[in-house]
């Protein structure tokens, strides 16, 4: 616990303002740059960082695998039910101008939403490829997910 | 020469540096950051071309994302590239001067447009309407078909829906193949305790070499 304590504090006071900014750019990307894949890959960033720092077993337990293989696929069924929602509201495959009140209201919402939707595939993809990797290097007994992992395989207990 | 020009050539400059030391390396780990340092390059000349969005996405996935993923990778195999043998390095060194050359050749064509030219086709064949049908900065009394100002995510997400969901639907994909090729073994160690790490050969090979 001791070592990399800098990391550790640093680390804390850093992601939750790394996942506020992913929620900005997300939330903000019809505003100014940014969307959907931009949020996603700094969201998957914030929780990669929080395993490296803090562990696998604990990025785990905050985000659990089985989530992350849901939302993975949760996020292109929202992209692809925005499409079947504007064509049960009578319009084509995609077409968000039927969504809203006005069609340049109804383009605004369905942006929202399939971006939101395009952000929790990549964010999810890409934490789950980071699981992938970092259980297969603990195989190994290169213990990848920790940082502290080279002071760990030098006790006894392993 | 204007100041962008100065900034353009240097970034350019340290980009090829970056790519002849990425290729004389033979030290994995400083060809992971190499690479990191290079998408980082990428990410600031795209700022210059002021495509801020594409220079976002650049510097998360390139610099960000690929660097611990790779990372990863060196953590399950060799840290030192081999040398390939004479002939395959010859080989490869004549395809890249020859496409190399080509390119250069093709940007002597007269018909090429000069960088930064309005009159591209892409400047002047669907971008204007683009604009036009975009919320204008302004205060225009015209009537626009999408309400948000930043015509990249309109364009990313409404003109080019299709061609969106289908990238979503790539990353999708990638995240399950990734996950039936490395994360399968977990499952089945945990299923038999004491197994040889290197009894799955498949996977093995998937991953590339084990130490």
């Amino acid at each position: 616990m001791d070592h990399h304590f800098v990391i550790r504090v640093v680390g804390k006071l850093l992601i939750p303002l790394v996942l506020l900014f992913a929620l900005y750019v997300q939330f903000h990307g019809d505003y100014g740059p940014g969307g959907g894949f931009q949020a996603g890959v700094i969201f998957a960033a914030g929780f990669i960082l929080y395993g490296l720092i803090y562990g696998l077993d604990t990025l785990r337990r905050v985000f659990p695998p089985w989530l992350v293989r849901l939302l993975v696929a949760f996020g292109v069924l929202i992209y692809a039910g925005t499409g079947i929602a504007s064509m049960i509201l009578g319009s084509k495959y995609l077409d968000y101008s039927v969504l809203g009140p006005t069609a340049a209201k109804g383009q605004h919402y369905g942006i929202l939403i399939v971006e939101f939707g395009v952000g929790m595939t990549v964010a999810s993809a890409m934490v789950l490829i980071f699981y992938s990797f970092a259980g297969r290097g603990r195989q190994t007994g290169e213990d990848f997910g920790e940082i502290d992992s080279e002071d760990r395989r030098d006790r006894p207990d392993g | 020469m204007t100041v962008e020009e100065i900034i353009n050539i240097v970034l350019l400059t340290m980009l090829a540096l970056t790519a002849v030391g990425i290729a004389r390396l033979r030290n994995l780990f400083a060809v992971t950051m190499l690479s990191g340092i290079y998408s980082l390059l990428s990410a600031s000349i795209f700022v210059v071309l002021d495509a801020v969005d594409v220079a976002f996405t650049e510097a998360a996935v390139g610099a960000g994302i690929t660097t611990v993923l790779l990372l990863g990778t060196l953590m399950l195999t060799d840290r030192e590239a081999r040398d390939g043998s004479r002939a395959n390095r010859a080989g490869a060194m004549i395809v890249v001067v020859a496409l190399g050359g080509a390119l250069f050749y093709a940007t002597l064509d007269p018909m090429m447009p000069r960088f930064g030219d309005p009159r591209t086709p892409a400047q002047t064949h669907v971008a204007p309407q683009y604009l036009k049908d975009t919320v204008p900065q302004g205060s225009s009394k015209e009537p626009v078909k999408v309400g948000i100002p930043n015509v990249v995510t309109t364009v990313l997400a409404s003109y080019r829906g299709y061609d969106t969901l289908g990238e979503t639907v790539v990353i999708f994909t990638a995240g399950i193949a990734v996950l039936l090729l490395l994360g399968q073994r977990r499952r089945r160690r945990r299923d038999t305790p004491g197994q040889n790490p290197s009894g799955n050969k498949d996977a093995d090979r998937a991953a590339g070499a084990e130490d």
